[in-house]
């Protein structure tokens, strides 16, 4: 049956998975390659992560077949797959913190001499993986510490050691910079030319056009559209994920007011992140900050807002010196951020969606500092509408999608009414409708006078949505760009100063 | 019919969330099943009488597991709280039969010792980073040695006739004193944690204490206070088991610490913190204070109870797991 497609290794025939009486996955029809890379392109709760759970052994499918190499493929768990080749790189992260990074990428798998770990030929053959890569870090370091590029890295590394024909990469470049995702794609590259066969999943369209050889659009569990080559404009490609034309991915940006609301001046960290950074953010300006990964950008917004402390400089609101210790000091002053990490700075995932909109703003919610559910309940209501949220208030956090996650930290923040609102990161892993539904919100806070700081590391976000553009290189600001004489090229030149 | 079913399970709904029922309905499904048990295998378990001796048992045990849950909730542990006991028993007698103070006098002494060791606890893990296990497992041995150095060991007696009779007078035929002032505590603990916006920050700083941070509550104020409370509590716990002995003795409490976790732990509240709540601890004392003496009006060995009680641990953690999985 596929004696015809030449050099296939994987083939999913009518894959189908139900969960109780909800079917997830109406059937899906998947071939892969030798030496190719396929994208798998759909917003999130399309199936993408299902499939490739599936394919992993991870999950196992309701009906359906796969074949594999030639013959019938079903792992009944993760261990079965990787043993038949099949490597997946998870989008969260699963390194153990205190062991090494030769200890993280041989875990399960030492290699022994004479029945001990032999240390000798594991962290040799760890630093190999991690050259590769372009990692220059010691195989016998800890974990702990590394940032999350460099942990991202490791786990590709993991991957790389367990020589796999396929593998399957889920948003593996979330958490890097520009430098360090052209490594990987090198990396890719390579692996493609020894006849490895890749399944790419992201949401960065730029990333897939530069590496897919093909493109899968999934939407609600189902395949609904193939690109034979990655030379397809994004808008079609969107339109497929989306299932609907798109007018514009980023809203008409409205003028800043000539009033400056928020000035920084010669702002330093005690760690050194960052140093001597200078800036005025005007009413209704939305102001982006740009950089590579490791750059000072989270940290010097996490500053601004009291969460970290600093050693010199000054932050003027309005025109008076702020003295912020501690986040609620900020807050206290119209100033919040939006954090990096929702999952573990943004939410209190067990906790529901009302409760976690409530501790934002626990002083409105109660009345003389009594507080009932109906009340957290009704001002969660307010809200959860305003912002579009697709759940109910008394659901929990951690059964929404990123996106909504994403929606339910803005919406806990904006129902302050403040005067300064930081994102830091606000569309990481989020999908594509989500994504231009915060566009949204960014550009009508702008309208309503809020000042609006985004630290994204993607271009096409930062340049669509900022008047101004700060660009960051090695904790020292690189220049300020007008949204008129910014463009990827311009921002690049900076960032890597 | 199915308007009605709908409409019930909707009242059922409410009513467990206004109890906060909503991770304690197995301990009290296990409570019912082990009152009817007892009330069949034994004459003397189904009657009033018993009943108030129940509640005279449970009065320690319960104001203490208050305390602990407040400190399990923000994801904490106080190892301290039997050893607090007794510093703030001895504490207490000093003041009142060595000292002959005012007995007002010397329960303010006793519950600011307890005070105190409490913010040592809280100050040790939010400015020094001490886990708080390590922490007040440093304060259990200090308090206890302290309790012993006031009086070298030995026991004090003398309190005054009324002291005494507070735990045993019956006020309207049924309350006691210590009984009322076990029902005050839970009552108004229930409220603040359900109601209060500090209660309600408890459950943030227990679920992720970053994202309460950064929501702008004060983390390490509200953890220093936790523990104050926990060892106030503490304190409350050790007068009135000081009023129901008539004496104080710097040996009491030991272990009392593993009582109360037993009982917030199986009451439903997770030892990861953020979930859980006084109904559900409420459950889980009255699960120990029945087990006991029904297990005595059984006749069974206390060697033999102990085994029972730390089967009876594991399977309510067991059940929550289990739970929770599907």
């Amino acid at each position: 049956m596929i004696s015809d497609s030449e050099g296939t290794i994987l083939s999913l025939r009518n894959i189908k998975k139900s969960y109780g009486p909800i079917e997830v996955l109406h059937g899906i029809d998947l071939d892969v390659k030798a030496g190719e890379v396929v994208a798998l392109l759909g917003e999130n709760g399309a199936g993408k992560s299902t499939v490739s759970n599936v394919i992993s052994g991870t999950v196992l499918p309701t009906s359906g077949e796969m074949m594999w190499r030639g013959a019938p493929y079903a792992p009944f768990n993760p261990r079965e797959a990787i043993d038949a080749g099949v490597g997946m790189i998870h989008q969260e992260l699963l390194l153990l913190p205190h062991l090494s990074i030769a200890e993280n990428i041989f875990v399960g798998r030492y290699p022994t001499k004479a029945g001990a770990v032999d240390r000798k030929a594991m962290d040799e053959r760890a630093e190999e993986s991690l050259r590769r890569l372009g990692l220059n870090v010691s195989p016998r370091r800890l974990v702990e510490g590394l940032s999350t590029a460099n942990q991202q890295l490791i786990e590709i590394a993991k991957a790389l050691t367990l020589n796999a024909r396929l593998l399957i990469l889920d948003e593996p470049t979330a958490a890097l910079g520009g430098e360090e995702t052209t490594k990987l794609f090198e990396q890719i590259e390579s692996l493609k030319a020894d006849g490895v066969g890749i399944i790419y999943i992201s949401h960065r369209l730029e990333e897939i056009k530069r590496i897919a050889d093909r493109i899968v659009v999934m939407r609600d569990g189902v395949k609904v559209q193939e690109f034979a080559s990655a030379d397809v404009p994004v808008r079609t490609i969107v339109e497929a994920m989306v299932g609907r034309s798109l007018e514009r991915m980023f809203p008409v940006i409205p003028m800043p007011k000539d009033e400056t609301v928020l000035e920084v001046r010669k702002l330093k960290s005690p760690s050194g992140s960052f140093s001597d950074i200078n800036f005025k953010v005007a009413k209704g300006e939305i102001f982006g900050i740009a950089g590579l990964v490791g750059a000072g950008r989270t940290e010097l917004v996490r500053a601004i807002v009291g969460v970290d402390p600093i050693s010199e400089g000054s932050i003027l609101l309005n025109g008076k010196e702020i003295k912020l210790r501690t986040p609620q000091d900020a807050i206290r002053n119209g100033m919040v951020l939006v954090p990096e990490d929702r999952k573990l700075q943004g939410l209190v995932l067990p906790h529901t969606i009302a409760e976690n909109i409530a501790y934002a703003n626990m002083n409105t919610v109660a009345a003389n500092g009594w507080m009932t559910a109906g009340r957290i309940k009704d001002f969660a209501d307010v809200s959860i509408t305003k912002f579009g949220v697709k759940g109910s208030g008394h659901q929990s956090a951690d059964e929404l999608s990123g996106g909504n996650q994403q929606k339910v930290v803005i919406a806990k923040w904006l129902a302050r009414n403040p005067q300064v609102v930081v994102l830091d990161e606000p569309t990481r892993g989020i999908d594509v409708g989500a994504r231009s539904a915060i566009y949204d919100i960014i550009v009508a806070l702008a309208h309503e006078g809020v000042s609006v700081i985004v630290v994204s590391s993607d271009l096409e976000e930062v340049l669509g949505v900022s008047n101004r553009i700060m660009v960051m290189a090695q904790g020292k600001q690189s220049g300020i760009l007008n949204r008129d004489a910014a463009n990827d090229v311009s921002i690049i030149e900076l960032a890597t100063l | 019919m199915v308007s009605t079913t709908a409409s019930e399970s909707q009242l059922m709904e409410r009513f467990s969330k206004f109890f906060s029922l909503s991770g304690a309905v197995g301990p009290l499904i296990g409570l019912l099943l082990l009152c009817a048990f007892l009330s069949f295998a034994t004459d003397s378990f189904l009657s009033f009488r018993n009943f108030l001796n129940i509640a005279d048992q449970i009065t320690v045990l319960g104001i203490m597991a208050v305390g602990m849950t407040f400190v399990i909730l923000i994801g904490g542990i106080d190892l301290s709280v039997g050893s607090v006991l007794a510093l703030s028993m001895m504490v207490l007698g000093y003041l009142n039969v060595v000292a002959e103070l005012p007995m007002a006098v010397a329960i303010a002494g006793a519950l600011i010792a307890a005070a105190f060791c409490g913010a040592l606890s809280g100050l040790l893990i939010t400015e020094f980073k001490v886990p708080a296990f390590i922490a007040t497992l440093a304060m259990m041995s200090i308090a206890r040695g302290v309790a012993n150095m006031i009086t070298n060991g030995s026991q004090i007696i003398g309190f005054p006739a009324w002291f005494n009779l507070g735990a045993i007078i019956r006020h309207f035929g049924f309350l006691t004193m210590t009984v009322a002032v076990m029902l005050v505590v839970f009552v108004v603990a229930m409220l603040f944690l359900r109601l209060r916006k500090e209660g309600r920050s408890l459950y943030a700083i227990g679920g992720n204490p970053e994202v309460a941070r950064l929501a702008g509550i004060n983390v390490k104020l509200a953890t220093v206070l936790v523990y104050v409370v926990c060892a106030l509590l503490s304190g409350l716990a050790g007068i009135l088991l000081a009023a129901r002995l008539d004496s104080v003795q710097p040996s009491s409490g030991v272990a009392y610490e593993l009582d109360a976790i037993a009982a917030v732990v199986i009451g439903g509240t997770s030892l990861s913190g953020g979930t859980g709540g006084i109904v559900g601890t409420l459950i889980g004392v009255l699960i120990i204070g029945v087990l006991r003496n029904g297990l005595n009006l059984l006749s069974v060995s206390p060697f033999l109870q102990a085994v029972i009680i730390g089967m009876v641990i594991v399977l309510a953690v067991a059940a929550e797991t289990f739970k929770q999985r599907r």
